[in-house]
């Protein structure tokens, strides 16, 4: 009887603290219905202006609830530093990449497939390929996935956290499949990204049923306290760790589980790869700060060899690939798994001193990369021909005669990359290897430093085709962007640069965020 | 030491710096907007920096005497550095010292901009040259203006960026950006010591602001003051073209003649003075330092006037005869005590006689089609006579002929030179003297060459030979100028004398110096005064009837002369050619071992990276499958890292 009482009584629900996930599922949701009802002709400006209300809305309390720091919905969701820190990150961030999404005005009708149901190929694909107009699922799907990506990075036990991680990835393994031109890649781009989700989503399953049985219980602070005091097997515990560290790392692009990145960046439309690349990285790396720092602190010791010799592998692995790239959305790809490596280097400073610096410099850096990214990814769709964008490298070549803002402003993103001072890519590192120094990961900055050597020479070969090389017949024309790339690139651009001039604010605000309730 | 705040007029003593280097901006940044009236920007922005600095100077001297009669005001302005435990702030000081300085550099400035109005009238560049020079004046008056070292470093660099660009002004002759380079790296060798003095300051006395360094100074020990003056000697050496840093400032000479006149005459190259004269608690503070910095001046004046007398170029002359005069200071500076302010005197005198005496020969050349060649000049004196006047005065001046001004100026240095305590004032009293011969004899030859004797140039055009020439008297834009450093080299010594050295004596804050008297002030006038007519006298009759207008075989000596006493060769022989084997010995070991290495090693990732690609065959089977064998492999060194 007492028992029903309690499984009857309604947890207290903080929807202020939760209100900027809540909005975007909202307006997700409208999104649908404005899909069903509304006409063709004006869904479009509807969406669009739906969707860019609807993060600003949720920005906007993001900052209002800037100070709220409590366990809401039965501690199922954590509302702290952390979490609000990343939800505005993935505001913002999300903004800039539905900008991309956006622009109509570089093709007609924009990047994304107008009738989806058509199979590709057939005649009927190549009269949606010529509509003047484009669907706009794209835009309900980009805001499940932020607001799948909000509860990720605030989940506070296991069961939510893997709901969410479905929640923001079956929209993306359908927003893969939207290009409009080469239709077969993009496909198969998503389901690849699929299978392979699916596969991950599998292992970190098991990993939750490992957890469950050694600890009894899925919520954070419950593992955090039964690691102390429970008596079963240990094993469970480590099997279930690795299994949950495995579905994670796989949406983190992480060496061993990277494989899909490639295939799936250059395959998907480029304004959903620049926001793969910057939303799903923050959303992955919230979620296992949090699972490391929150559930499994007391594990770390033995956590570090095993995540520090991914990190490694990630960074070996990542920048050495870059080297032999011939596509620049691929190299890109690479780029963006070697910067995982470097981001687990700041996850690594977990426990002693570190804890704080490493928590708050890996979430500066998830900001810095994420701007600097989206805005590469912007220069890319203004690389086209008639076939749309020419993204072979030796089609790039000589780039800088054509062009001199576009290729000066890629070369500066290409300088972040490469953590050049100045830009936010240095700072960024700067903070990160920092504070994995103080916590003694010494080893992994020096590893850090040489692979960083490493993958400065694609992007230099990059800068060097760019500029030194003469234009080619065949050198594609760099198009004016519309208003909405133009943003999205300003933005981007002068993120880097300030965040590379004068970071003390954020850090000051990163730093102030770096606290976990538990 | 401390110094009084800045108050009233005083507290915007700042605009002096502001009005020039805004001017030199807005002359840079219009391009060839401002072309037509830019010149006058630039003149203008001098004259009202002048008079600015006429209404400080009476400000100052309406202050009440400070404590021990010291007159001085502190502006501060801004934090400039703030790092750790170095605290910087932009701060001026106006006192006696660099109220003379600003009036030099303005005053003497705004002349020399004028008559740069007609000197560079038909230079296409002329908006170009106002335009660094203003920046110079600028930076000269931030060096003279500045409360701690490193405002004063800040002038320092600026100065000698401005000497730089318009040294190497005409950049379409090699010999000119040649010049220009080697001015600018002979700089930086100086500016390394007081770089390192600065260091120094810091470390010893955790500031570098004047008033908290000299106010240490008397803790600290005597090798930390040795080495601090020999840095700041060092430093001095490089800007004022002193022994052994000397060989850049007749190269100099390659920039336009208003530059050589203004920067390498009557104000740049006296920096060196003015910093040992502003440090001079330091050096007062120890006698080793002041003791080295005689010897240098004493044997740089030597140096300077006997390759002087072997010079056949008008502005080669004049330049060597600047290392030399300016020697004349290093002399007196180092001598300490009153010796400071004489030292002051004799760089205000000179640089009214040395700006005439340049602007006069830019205005031969003017007339001569920009021959420098003084052997190719004589009996201008009849068509040119305001130069000829002008001149003359300048070199009476120079010369010390009563009652011209260098008389006022260089003769206390002699007799002080001589009064130095023990057997030292006799040596550095006889170089001064034997000095004051010497350049009584080139000085003298240098104008009886020019405008007196045959004419050795042609007014007729002859095939094959010399272009014709047809000398001119310069426009008024110019002789005005002219007549104003004559009326200076005539009449400034006798008034500044007594004056200046009561204004300067309370900044020398410093017990009396040991002296001895050797020789009666009586005396020392009487020889010096027989010396330079004997000079003279000699030059005279050697020269009167003209010279050969090619160079002539002559002794060990005046070749040694003509080649600059080899300094330039002992400068090739110990700094340029172990360079040059350094660098290729470096670019060998760069190009086979390192380059090698990390070519090496960028084969090696390029192929572990193509190798690796084929892992990446596009089959999601096989992507699934490396996912399993890393999951294998991660719960694997999961479990053997935790529980093995």
């Amino acid at each position: 009887m007492i028992l029903t009482q309690e499984a009857l009584k309604l947890p207290q629900i903080n929807y202020v603290a939760l209100s900027p996930m809540l909005i975007l599922f909202g307006a997700a949701t409208v999104g649908v219905l404005v899909e069903a009802f509304a006409g063709r002709g004006r869904r479009y400006p509807v969406q669009l202006g739906l969707s860019l209300v609807s993060l600003v809305a949720a920005l906007v309390m993001v900052v209002r609830v800037a100070h709220t720091r409590e366990l809401t919905a039965g501690g199922a969701v954590a509302v702290d530093g952390p979490a609000l820190f990343l939800e505005g990150t993935l505001a913002v961030l999300g903004i800039v990449a539905l900008l991309l999404v956006a622009e109509r005005s570089l093709e007609p009708g924009g990047p994304f497939v107008a009738v989806a149901a058509v199979t590709a190929g057939t005649e009927a694909d190549r009269v949606q390929a010529q509509r003047r107009d484009a669907g706009t699922e794209v835009y309900p799907l980009l805001l499940f996935a932020l607001g799948g990506m909000m509860l990720f990075v605030s989940a506070n036990d296991l069961l939510t956290m893997f709901v969410a991680l479905e929640v923001f990835s079956l929209p993306l393994y359908l927003m893969c499949g939207l290009a409009r031109r080469r239709r077969l890649l993009s496909q198969e781009a998503a389901l690849k990204y699929f299978l392979l989700g699916a596969f991950a989503s599998a292992f970190f399953l098991f990993g939750i049923a490992m957890i469950y049985g050694y600890a009894g219980q899925i919520n954070f602070a419950a593992i955090h306290e039964a690691i102390q005091s429970s008596t079963n097997d240990r094993i469970l515990l480590y099997l279930g760790l690795a299994l949950l560290a495995i579905g994670l790392l796989f949406k983190a692009a992480a060496v061993p589980f990277h494989v899909w990145t490639p295939d799936v960046y250059q395959g998907a439309p480029t304004p959903v790869t620049a926001f793969m690349a910057a939303c799903t990285k923050v959303a992955a790396f919230g979620a296992l700060l949090r699972v490391i720092y929150v559930a499994f602190e007391r594990t770390a010791w033995d956590l570090r060899l095993v995540i520090g010799g991914i990190a490694v592998l990630t960074m070996v692995v990542g920048s050495v690939l870059a080297v032999t790239q011939t596509d620049i959305k691929r190299l890109l790809a690479y780029s963006s798994i070697a910067n995982a490596g470097y981001l687990l280097v700041g996850v690594l400073a977990v426990g002693g001193n570190g804890n704080h610096d490493g928590l708050a410099s890996s979430m500066f850096y998830l900001v810095a990369y994420g701007f600097s990214v989206v805005a590469a990814f912007g220069v890319v769709t203004l690389v086209r021909d008639a076939d749309g964008e020419a993204t072979h490298l030796s089609r790039w070549a000589g780039l800088g005669r054509r062009s001199p803002l576009y290729a000066g402003l890629f070369t500066f993103l290409l300088l972040a990359f490469a953590g050049i001072p100045l830009t936010s890519g240095f700072t960024s590192k700067f903070a990160v290897f920092g504070a994995a120094l103080a916590s003694g990961q010494a080893w992994l900055v020096v590893l850090g430093a040489i692979t960083s050597v490493i993958l400065a020479f694609p992007y230099l070969r990059v800068v060097v085709l760019v500029w030194l090389s003469e234009p080619g017949e065949n050198t594609p024309t760099v198009s004016i962007p519309g208003a909405l790339t133009s943003a999205a690139l300003a933005i981007g651009a002068l993120a880097t640069l300030l965040l590379g001039i004068a970071p003390q604010p954020l850090l000051d605000l990163s730093s102030r965020a770096a606290e976990f309730v538990r | 030491m401390h110094y009084a705040t800045a108050s009233g007029t005083l507290s915007s003593v700042w605009l002096l710096i502001a009005i020039p280097l805004a001017s030199a901006a807005i002359l840079l940044l219009l391009g060839r907007r401002a072309d037509r009236w830019g010149h006058w920007l630039g003149v203008g922005s001098v004259f009202v920096a002048f008079i600015l600095g006429l209404v400080y100077f009476f400000a100052l001297r309406g202050l009440p005497a400070g404590p021990g009669s010291y007159r001085g005001a502190d502006r501060t302005l801004f934090t400039f550095l703030d790092v750790g435990k170095l605290k910087v702030t932009f701060g001026l000081l106006f006192d006696p010292l660099s109220a003379i300085f600003v009036l030099l550099i303005t005053g003497v400035g705004f002349l020399i901009h004028l008559y740069a109005v007609g000197y560079m009238a038909d230079d296409p560049g002329r908006r170009r040259f106002f335009g660094y020079f203003n920046l110079f004046v600028a930076a000269m008056l931030t060096l003279v203006l500045g409360d701690n070292y490193l405002i004063t470093f800040i002038g320092w660099e600026g100065v000698g960026l401005a000497s730089y660009l318009l040294i190497a002004f005409w950049f379409d002759r090699p010999s000119a950006t040649t010049a220009g380079k080697k001015a600018f790296i002979m700089n930086r060798v100086g500016d390394v010591g007081l770089l390192t003095a600065m260091f120094l300051m810091f470390a010893a006395f955790g500031s570098v602001s004047f008033s908290d360094v000299f106010g240490a100074v008397g803790r600290a020990g005597s090798t930390t003051v040795l080495m601090l003056g020999l840095l700041l000697l060092l430093g001095a050496c490089g800007k004022s073209g002193q022994f052994p840093l000397q060989a850049w400032l007749p190269d100099a000479m390659e920039g336009p003649t208003p530059v050589s006149a203004l920067i390498h005459a009557a104000t740049m190259v006296t920096a060196g003075v003015y910093l040992i004269a502003r440090s001079n608690p330091i050096f007062s503070a120890n006698l080793a330092a002041q003791t080295v910095v005689v010897a240098v001046g004493a044997f740089t004046l030597m140096i300077g006037a006997i390759i002087g007398c072997a010079k056949d170029d008008i502005k080669r002359v004049l330049a060597w005869s600047t290392v030399s005069q300016i020697g004349y200071m290093f002399l007196g500076v180092g001598l300490g005590g009153v010796a400071y302010a004489l030292a002051l005197i004799h760089l205000l005198a000179h640089g009214f006689f040395k700006a005439g005496l340049f602007l006069g020969a830019g205005s031969v050349m003017h007339a001569m089609n920009d021959q420098t060649d003084i052997r190719r000049f004589g009996g201008l004196w009849r068509y040119m006579r305001i130069t000829w006047v002008t001149f003359g005065l300048a070199w009476l001046a120079i010369l010390g002929i009563p009652p011209l001004s260098g008389f006022f100026s260089k003769d206390p240095i002699i007799e002080a030179a001589f009064n130095r305590a023990g057997w030292s004032g006799w040596l550095f009293g006889t170089a001064a003297l034997v000095g004051a011969g010497l350049t009584a004899f080139y000085m003298t030859r240098l104008f009886v060459l020019t405008f007196h004797g045959p004419k050795r140039w042609t007014d007729a055009e002859t095939p094959g030979g010399p272009a014709a020439v047809h000398p001119h008297e310069s426009p008024p834009v110019m002789t005005v100028p002219l007549i104003l450093l004559g009326i200076g080299s005539l009449a400034a010594g006798a008034l500044m004398a007594t004056p200046v050295k009561d204004w300067l004596l309370p900044v020398f804050n410093n017990p009396a110096e040991e002296t001895a008297s050797h020789l009666s002030t009586l005396t020392v006038t009487l020889l010096t005064l027989l010396v330079v007519l004997v000079g003279a006298g000699v030059a005279v009759a050697l020269f009167r009837t003209g010279t050969e207008l090619v160079e002539q075989p002559a002794g060990p000596v005046v070749t040694a002369a003509r080649r600059n006493l080899y300094g330039d060769a002992v400068n090739e022989a110990l700094f340029e050619k172990p360079g040059l084997y350094l660098t290729r010995a470096l670019v060998y070991l760069d190009g086979k071992g390192i380059d090698g290495l990390v070519n090496g090693l960028a084969a090696a990732v390029g192929g572990g990276s193509g190798r690796l690609r084929r892992t990446q065959t596009g089959f999601v089977r096989t992507y699934a499958l490396s996912m399993l064998g890393g999951a294998l492999l991660v719960v694997a060194a999961m479990l053997v890292v935790t529980l093995g």
